[in-house]
């Protein structure tokens, strides 16, 4: 079966994000950007189910100006098979892209798509949901096991107090949750190989998709400094001010 | 932020190091034990076979790579120096060794199964004057019997096979003194049976260095790499490779040192403010940076010309001065603004600090190749 697994460039995990001047966005100028850990374990999931003959095919997709073809490369230096890499220079709402994942959808015939539940930075949790609506096909979300069963998935999720299976029939979309699995690192030889693995570019013209926007980015500003603490002499102060201050008892 | 090169192996160096956290090698340095579990990781990612040809079963990637690799361990906080030699000791069994020596040894070599990774030229009584080396090598029909002993010869206890340097012609019997030195393949394992003595020597940091002592060993003949008598010369050509790679190594300690430097300033409040707005905290931290960014400029040079087949000798020469010289500089400034917290093992420092001192000593020290350049570029009359 053929596997789809969409990929995001976002600022890495281990940057400490700050909001331009102007607070009109993040400030990404300068900063290291990686796959976002969400799409890797995406990845990695996809690499486990080829390695376990379940899957022949894994496709990369990932969205974006000419630069994110570098998380490419690093998914298909992990053991994603081919990549593709739809250019745009917009900045894209979950919607648009889970239209654009659609076309490819319809291009590719995928028999599973696994993306991250949400990325790091819009921290939205949406187009994995909203792809498997506009497919009209089934989705399995915050996963953190699954299990090919003949045409059928199941999906174990994990859900507010404990965990929750469903199985799924087959094509569906699958979001990742962080203990699905732990990601491995490309080997060099691997690194070397996926230079030489075909990467497809489209725009989104190209796939029929004319992009829309409803949401606009108002504002980003940075949380709070952090009050210094306060010594209580006893445990009653601290169950007061507990109760009347922090208001959380 | 500067853009570097080799991105993709750089990413992937740095997530294979971060499974190889401080407290990793704490416990190893206080034991002064090998990180044998990082080399494995190492080897089966296939890092460390990065500059054996294709052919035999390494990747074929330029100095450039490598050097790639070695920077990510050392700014990783990890420490390259437990293994960067499986990388480039078999380049001279790779330029001068016959094809059944190749056959035989580089895929295994490439695979890890076999470390080869030690390289014995050193004396107690020769140091750098390599030419008066005394260990010696007599021909008996199909073997060659050693005798006489080396030091600070790293990493011996963790290789299977070692290049040697021994005199097989005595020096006064030599029209030019770098003759009558050859180069032989030892097999550890087998030496060890049989009249090799391994010491090891406790340092300052977790290096695993070692003394020698050969008594009477017996090596094949088939094992002597190249001709007799020319071993001199190879291995002066491998030590371009080496000293490119260890420069780079320090590129990467210097960068650890100033973001762990930039970063503690910026946090840390002393007086109702960081105190990295302080200009005497500040201003050393900068300069640290410049210094980096220079040696690592020179660094770049010195791997274009390797790369490109040019000659290099004194351009890796000088890379490693200014990278030596700018790492230990960095790890002083970063002790200097953690103050009393740059002395404490769980910040790592300290360690790095002992660590990186090395390589304004080994593989040359600094005054050698001052020699170097007032001789080779300068033109300077040569005091030895």
């Amino acid at each position: 079966m053929k596997v789809l697994v969409a990929v995001k460039r976002v600022v890495d995990y281990n940057v400490k994000v700050r909001p331009k001047s102007d607070g009109s966005d993040v400030d990404i100028n300068n900063v290291k950007m990686s796959i976002n850990p969400f799409c890797e374990i995406a990845v990695e999931e996809a690499i486990r189910l080829k390695e376990a003959g379940v899957a022949e095919e894994i496709i990369a997709v990932s969205i974006g100006g000419a630069q994110v073809q570098e998380q490419i490369r690093t998914a298909l230096a992990l053991g994603a098979d081919r990549g593709i890499h739809v250019q745009t220079e917009d900045s894209l709402e979950p919607l648009e892209i889970a239209r654009l994942l659609k076309s490819i959808l319809d291009k590719e015939e995928p028999t599973l798509v696994i993306t991250g539940k949400q990325s790091i930075d819009g921290d939205n949790n949406q187009t994995g949901q909203m792809l498997a609506a506009l497919a009209g096909i089934p989705q399995g979300t915050f996963a953190s096991e699954i299990t090919i069963e003949g045409d059928h998935i199941s999906v174990i999720r994990e859900v507010d107090g404990g965990l929750q299976t469903v199985k799924l029939s087959l094509p569906a979309v699958v979001t990742t949750d962080l203990r699905l699995n732990e990601p491995r690192y490309a080997s060099l030889p691997n690194i070397m190989k996926a230079k030489k693995k075909p990467l497809d570019v489209f725009t989104p013209e190209e796939l029929g998709v004319e992009l829309s926007n409803h949401i606009d980015l108002v504002e980003v500003e940075p949380p709070p400094d952090r009050q210094a603490g306060i010594k209580v002499d006893d445990v009653d102060a601290l169950v007061d001010k507990l109760k009347n201050e922090a208001k959380v008892i | 932020m500067q853009k570097r090169s080799h991105p993709e192996i750089r990413e992937a160096v740095a997530k294979l190091c971060a499974e190889f956290g401080g407290s990793y090698w704490r416990a190893l340095d206080e034991k002064r034990q090998y990180p044998t579990e990082f080399i494995s990781a190492l080897s089966a990612a296939g890092y460390l076979s990065i500059l054996i040809p294709e052919e035999y079963g390494g990747s074929g990637q330029p100095l450039s790579a490598a050097c790639a690799v070695l920077e990510e361990i050392q700014y990783a906080g990890c420490n390259g120096s437990s293994c960067h030699a499986q990388m480039y000791i078999m380049g001279t069994l790779l330029r001068h060794g016959n094809e059944e020596q190749k056959q035989r040894y580089l895929p295994k070599v490439a695979s890890g199964e076999l470390r080869l990774q030690a390289f014995g030229v050193t004396e107690p009584s020769s140091g750098t004057d390599t030419t008066r080396i005394r260990t010696s090598a007599e021909k008996h029909d199909d073997h060659y019997i050693v005798n006489g002993s080396k030091v600070w010869i790293s990493r011996t206890e963790h290789s299977d096979l070692m290049l040697l340097l021994v005199r097989t012609t005595p020096r006064e019997e030599c029209a030019k003194r770098t003759d009558g030195m050859s180069v032989l393949l030892v097999d550890l394992r087998e030496a060890l049976a049989d009249g090799l003595t391994i010491k090891p020597i406790r340092t300052m940091m977790n290096h695993s260095s070692t003394e020698l002592f050969f008594d009477d060993v017996p090596v094949p003949a088939d094992n002597l790499i190249g001709e007799e008598g020319k071993g001199f010369r190879y291995i002066l050509d491998g030590m371009n490779a080496e000293r490119i790679l260890i420069a780079a190594e320090c590129v990467g300690d210097a960068r650890y040192f100033i973001e762990r430097a930039a970063a503690y300033a910026s946090e840390r409040e002393v007086f109702g403010g960081p105190i990295g707005q302080n200009q005497g905290i500040q201003f050393p931290i900068a300069r640290a940076y410049t210094q980096m960014r220079a040696a690592d400029a020179l660094v770049s040079q010195a791997i274009e010309l390797f790369d490109s087949g040019e000659p290099c000798g004194s351009e890796a020469n000088m890379a490693k001065m200014v990278a030596s010289e700018a790492s230990w500089f960095a790890g002083d400034t970063c002790i200097q603004t953690h103050g009393g917290y740059g002395f404490a093992e769980e910040y790592d420092i300290e360690r790095k600090f002992r660590e990186t001192r090395l390589y304004q000593v080994a593989p040359i020290s600094t005054n050698l190749i001052l020699s170097h350049v007032a001789t080779h570029e300068l033109g300077m009359p040569k005091s030895f």
